[in-house]
């Protein structure tokens, strides 16, 4: 096939001139001048482009909001993208979202609004039950410098109360929609426009041919970072291979998750509430909403940066990676994968297809992010540990940190002075002198070398204190109040 | 007739949403960008500066030139009239780089295209080669390489400060670096150019100051500002940075729209945008406090040193403005303050809601803790005994005549429960443990008007027609701040007519002249009262024409609800219109209102500056973790004055909103430069503004609603823009309390400001050591 496909609100959508590096907001506001949907950074951080993108699931018909700015334009193919101009309520007026917005003053210059109102739309739609926590979590993907968002919580309150989602439009007209939309996905699409490629594969064996023959293809999945390849960098992305409708199986399996590399931060966040608690609030602090219904596990882990929120943990769990080249596939622990800065141990046409996530029960596990601002914010260092033990003795250790170095690293000296040693304070201490050894890390504009160092010091003893006295407050709490 | 007293919606006091709620939560609001573009319209693309100081030896344009959908590219050599958009006069701001570049970032060249895309990616493809310079970065380095002001400096001086420092019982000296601020409006800068015939031009564009964007547009196309028409609908947000920031994308635009006679838009990327437009000052003060033993001050100094930037900008009334808010609430007896504003090879810094206010603010506050730590006092305690007293004089000489602290404190501290909660913070920390808290109260006092006293001037523009509708034009700008709606309030007031009733255009210089900066927090004291003088005129002339035509006396003639009645008389206000207009009376009035009372003599450094002072207080309580440094703030309460509100719940936004961005200034808010000269925090994913999860978790606002302005303000409201984000303040205070918890108060925090994760940690540290 060569043509894209999607249904843009009510209108069926189909295009033969597209290239890699369309987005869908440059679609959606030059080619059909819907311009509620603000661009407001491109590079999907201040989530005024915010759309809602339903797509086909497992489960069924799924909207999730994404930002129009860094997603794709290929990557819609299938899909359902929902614009501000879309959303209405019943009688045809304002949305109980909308209407909210203006009874409680919510909006004052008004250019993030349209984003924020679609952020709370899928928040309305998907949690009819949300309290200000969740509604604060759902928007740490928008900014709005207006407000101080206090007027906003409020009325993502009042529309909550309100209710009506049977009544909504998406509701009403889920089954249409899931036909439509599955009847689009139909073997594999090529797109161009002059010289510039993109490709969407049918399945997970038509990419690994298609890797095949075009080994220097660019991977997207979510696009949350190559996005900004073509935002912010103006690169060639061409020839592109779009997956992130692939590798999305799901197995949990002898106490180990095997998710498909193509499977979202916010599809997996349910399993790591109920497999790996301990590190549930490090899962919600990756990226926002957006981000995480765009981002997936695997393009996390492709992608090799330094700052890469999943690797610290899931090397701290001895996760292991699945590669695929045509037909052949090996498995390699997850830290070996990373070489060097900038540099995997991915083999031209091969590519990341599945994660194995030991969920370690009986261990003890945690999972710590420092950033400048608690959400949405790149790493300045990122930990994960996982010790367990016999008795009183450790058994075995593993440390692995992001933002401390060339690549996601494991704390090998500071391991060693864990495993065999009594479960004490002074060998957590001895562990954290010996972070000195295993990373020199470096000063940027998120933080000076010094500060990560004796940051990532510290959260080696602030493991201490949470397992030698649970209870003990020694982390912020975060769970939302709000006066009346 | 029985519906005179219907009841009728958005006069003044009430709380009526913003005019345009319904177009923001549709997406049918227009912003500049999204207006119909003109047919055959061209984008242009700035090129920037890689070098922080040094001479252009060499431009090449040919790839530029041979890349897709290239139409051509603009230097200094292709502006007409004069190459310089500092709003001034001092001809040190340059619309594209001439030789010299002065920052890392600067415009150098503009590249025309058929496309936004292709002309950025145009822009990237020149070579241009630079001699470098040596180059200081910040205000103290600039000090030492010997770089000199950007714009005059300024010292107020009262009374002996340095011999009476000198006696004072106890002194403390401290210094104090105090971060910038990027705007990080939501909507980035962006004009749009359209050449008409002769020597016109068009311009829509997103700024908050339409009759300087004339004026620069005119004067770099030598042509006169009555052939520039700048039109403004709305902004998606301000705070200062479109008050002289957009001239430049204006002028770029106006240029090339008449060199190639089409319509012509720019707008840059958010990284360029913030790379290239300027930001709130960062201040290094060195401050000395001379003080008696019950913690009175007796004498202040302090110098002021800010990051200009490379051009004088806005810089000298900011520095000002940092002078005359660095007593904050506080009477000092005798004091000599002085500003610097440094050259730096940096963006030039320029507004920023508070415009030097907070930096000044804070020092005040700075040297309150000093005192309280150094006495044992809760700083409260210290705040109240400083504070002035009606009849006082401000270091300006300004005397102080209506204080209303006293009152706000006293009803805050009881509100916000303050007392027994800073003891249960001061318990909670002496048991130790990893989490600390802090608890601050601190106040404002605001002074509002422009210093520059030409500046307290404003126009409306009122057409009643014949229908009976009526179309509202004023100068001001709307950025969010709600002042449509206000003024709106204003003149539906004055007519006794429903809000609907009114339409209330975009911003033109066609209908009001000569307009000032919607900025210091004056849009609604200057541009309301300039309405109300309009449809006073109005008012007038049918109520001259009422008495006459049913044959009652002036003063029998009355305007109600959707009516006037004129003695036994009610007639529907439609009906009082088309009457009037068949016996041609006049339905149009132009208003006018300058602020009264107000001098400035600069060069003596004194005189009454400001109008009138806007009050109010906020407590903060965070929690801080002492193994990372990150807090968060639990609560905040807030009592503030303005005044008798002209809509409660706009103010109360504005209140809410500007507290927050206040302690994002404070707090995560970073502006962070390498030494090159490079701005590295240049886009939301490395500057990091407050979210939802950042604003206090309980969050209590309330408005004095006893206050009424002692002047005859509009209405005897007061301004709100500016003054609530000082009471950010109060989270960092509390922060600086949390982390002197680890020493046992034994010492002031003396955080540098903002307190990132990183500063409050390394403090822990410093001060557990």
């Amino acid at each position: 096939m060569t043509q894209l496909r999607f249904l843009l609100n009510d209108t069926e959508v189909a295009l033969t001139e597209v290239g890699a590096s369309d987005t869908l907001l440059d679609h959606l506001r030059i080619a059909r001048r819907l311009t509620g949907t603000k661009e407001g950074c491109a590079e999907g951080d201040c989530g005024a482009c915010t759309v809602l993108a339903g797509r086909m699931t497992a489960e069924g018909l799924i909207y999730e909001p994404v930002n129009a700015c860094i997603r794709l334009l290929a990557s819609c193919h299938a899909t359902h993208i929902v614009t501000i101009e879309h959303l209405r309520g019943p009688d045809g007026g304002l949305h109980p979202v909308q209407a909210a917005m203006v009874a409680h003053h919510g909006s004052q210059c008004g250019f993030c609004t349209p984003g924020i109102v679609m952020a709370l739309y899928a928040l309305w739609m998907t949690s009819p039950a949300a309290d200000a926590t969740a509604i604060e979590t759902a928007l740490q993907g928008n900014i709005c410098r207006c407000t101080g968002y206090e007027p906003i919580i409020k009325a993502a309150l009042a529309a909550h109360a309100v209710g009506g989602q049977l009544q909504d439009a998406l509701a009403i007209e889920r089954e249409a929609v899931s036909a439509r939309l599955a009847a689009m996905r139909q073997g594999r699409v090529t797109l161009a426009r002059g010289a510039d490629r993109a490709l969407i594969p049918a399945d997970n064996d038509d990419l690994a041919q298609l890797l095949l023959d075009e080994p220097q293809a660019t991977l997207v999945a979510g696009a949350t970072d190559v996005g900004l390849w073509v935002t912010k960098f103006m690169r060639d992305i061409s020839p592109a291979i779009f997956i992130g409708h692939l590798m999305k199986d799901i197995r949990v399996e002898d106490g180990t998750l095997h998710l498909g590399a193509g499977v979202t931060y916010a599809e997996a966040a349910p399993l790591i509430a109920r497999h790996i608690p301990a590190a549930h609030d490090y899962w919600l602090r990756i990226g926002g909403w957006q981000v995480r219904s765009m981002g997936t596990i695997g393009a996390n882990i492709a992608n090799g940066s330094p700052i890469g929120d999943t690797p610290p943990l899931l090397i701290a769990l001895g996760a292991r990676i699945v590669l695929r080249r045509g037909a052949e596939r090996r498995e390699l622990p997850l830290e070996e994968f990373f070489l060097g800065y900038g540099k995997q141990d991915r083999q031209p046409g091969e590519f990341v297809e599945e994660v194995q996530i030991p969920t370690r029960p009986g261990a003890r596990i945690a999972a710590y992010k420092v950033s400048k601002r608690r959400d949405s914010d790149i790493t300045s260092a990122a930990c994960g540990i996982c010790i367990e033990t016999e008795g009183e003795t450790i058994r075995s250790a593993r440390i692995a940190f992001g933002g401390m170095a060339a690549t996601p690293k494991r704390a090998r000296a500071a391991e060693a002075a864990l495993e065999g040693q009594p479960f004490a304070e002074a060998t957590f201490q001895a562990a954290a002198e010996a972070l000195a050894e295993d990373f020199q890390p470096l000063t940027d504009m998120r933080a000076s070398a010094e500060y990560r160092a004796l940051v990532a010091k510290n959260l080696i003893r602030r493991f201490w204190l949470e397992q030698s006295e649970p209870g003990l407050p020694v982390r912020l709490r975060h769970d939302g109040e709000i006066a009346a | 007739m029985k519906d005179d007293t219907t009841p009728i919606r958005g006069l003044a006091h009430q709380d009526t949403p913003h005019d345009s709620a319904i177009k923001h939560v549709t997406g049918r609001a227009e912003y500049t960008d999204d207006l119909p573009e003109p047919a055959g319209l061209i984008h242009a693309y700035l090129g920037l500066s890689q070098c922080a100081h040094g001479r252009i030896t060499a431009m090449d344009f040919s790839a530029t030139l041979a890349s897709p959908g290239v139409i051509g590219v603009m230097t200094a050599a292709d502006i007409p009239g004069v190459n310089d958009i500092s709003p001034n006069g001092k001809n040190d701001d340059p619309i594209l780089a001439d030789g010299l570049v002065q920052f890392h970032g600067q415009p150098v060249f503009a590249v025309i295209a058929e496309t936004r895309d292709e002309a950025r990616r145009a822009a990237h493809k020149a070579k241009i080669a630079y001699d470098p310079l040596p180059h200081a970065l910040d205000p103290m380095a600039a000090k030492n390489a010997g770089m000199g002001y950007v714009t005059d400096n300024l010292t107020l001086r009262r009374g002996d400060a340095p011999a009476v420092m000198t006696r004072a019982p106890r002194r403390i000296d401290g210094r104090f670096a105090i971060g910038g601020q990027d705007h990080f409006y939501l909507e980035g800068q962006i004009a749009m150019a359209v050449p008409g015939e002769d020597e016109d031009v068009i311009l829509n564009v997103s700024t908050q100051h339409p009759s300087e964007v004339q004026h620069m547009v005119a004067h770099c196309l030598k042509i006169p500002s009555s052939a520039v028409t700048v039109n403004v609908r709305r902004m998606g947000g301000g705070f200062g940075g479109k008050e002289t920031q957009m001239n430049l994308f204006a002028c770029v635009a106006a240029i090339a729209a008449k060199r190639w006679n089409r319509a012509v838009k720019i707008r840059p990327d958010r990284d360029d945008d913030m790379i290239a437009t300027g930001k709130r000052h960062d201040f290094v003060v060195d401050y000395s406090v001379g003080f008696d033993d019950e913690g009175r001050i007796l004498a202040v100094e302090g110098d002021w040193y800010a990051r200009c930037g490379f051009s004088a900008d806005l810089s000298g009334p900011v520095t000002d403005r940092a002078l005359f808010h660095a007593d904050n609430a506080y009477f000092y007896p005798d004091v000599r303050i002085s500003s610097h504003p440094m050259k730096t090879n940096t963006v030039s810094s320029t507004a920023f809601r508070g415009f030097g206010g907070p930096q000044g603010v804070i020092v005040a506050e700075r040297m309150v803790e000093e005192i309280a730590y150094a006495l044992g006092l809760d700083p409260l305690e210290v705040r109240r005994r400083n504070l002035y007293k009606n009849g006082q004089l401000t270091p300006y000489h300004q005397e102080v005549q209506d204080q209303i602290l006293p009152q706000l404190l006293d009803e805050l501290e009881a509100s916000s429960d303050y007392k027994a909660r800073r003891q249960a913070v001061l318990d909670w920390n002496a048991k130790g443990g990893v989490i600390r808290k802090g608890i601050a109260l601190t106040p404002v006092k605001f002074g509002i008007s422009f210093t520059a006293t030409h500046f307290n001037q404003a126009g409306a523009l009122i057409h009643v027609y014949a229908d009976g509708s009526i179309a509202l034009n004023h100068g001001g700008t709307e950025m969010g701040q709600g002042l449509n709606t206000k003024v709106a309030q204003v003149v539906a007031e004055a007519f006794q007519c429903d809000l609907k009733r009114i339409k209330i255009t975009k911003t033109t210089t066609e209908k009001v002249p000569n307009t000032s900066a919607t900025a210091a927090s004056s849009g609604t004291d200057l541009n309301g009262m300039a309405a109300l003088d309009a449809a006073e005129q109005i008012k007038e002339r049918l109520v001259e024409f009422v008495a006459e035509r049913w044959q009652v006396a002036p003063d029998q003639v009355e305007f109600v609800p959707g009516h006037i009645r004129a003695g036994d008389h009610v007639i529907p206000f439609t009906e009082v219109i088309r009457a009037a207009y068949m016996a041609r009376i006049h339905l149009s009035a132009a208003g006018f209102y300058k602020t009264p009372k107000i001098h400035w003599d600069r060069a003596t450094g004194k005189g009454r500056p400001f109008y009138y002072y806007a009050y109010g207080a906020a407590v903060s309580e965070v929690s801080v973790d002492t193994l990372t440094g990150e807090y968060v703030i639990d609560r905040a309460d807030v009592l503030h004055d303005v005044g008798r509100s002209l809509n409660p719940a706009i103010d109360k936004g504005q209140v809410e909103g500007a507290f927050v961005q206040g302690a994002g200034w404070l707090t995560c808010e970073e502006l962070w430069w390498d030494k090159d000269g490079r701005l590295r925090t240049h886009a939301p994913s490395t500057y990091k503004v407050p979210l939802a999860s950042d604003r206090p978790r309980i969050f209590n606002v309330k408005l004095a609603d006893w206050s009424e302005a002692a002047e005859r303000t509009i209405k005897r409201s007061k301004a709100v823009g500016e003054p609530p984000f000082m009471l950010g303040i109060s989270v960092f205070e509390a922060i600086n309390m949390a982390v002197a918890s680890v020493c046992g108060y034994r010492q002031p925090a003396r955080l540098d400001a903002p307190a990132t994760p990183e500063r409050v940690l390394m403090a822990v540290e410093r001060l557990k050591a």
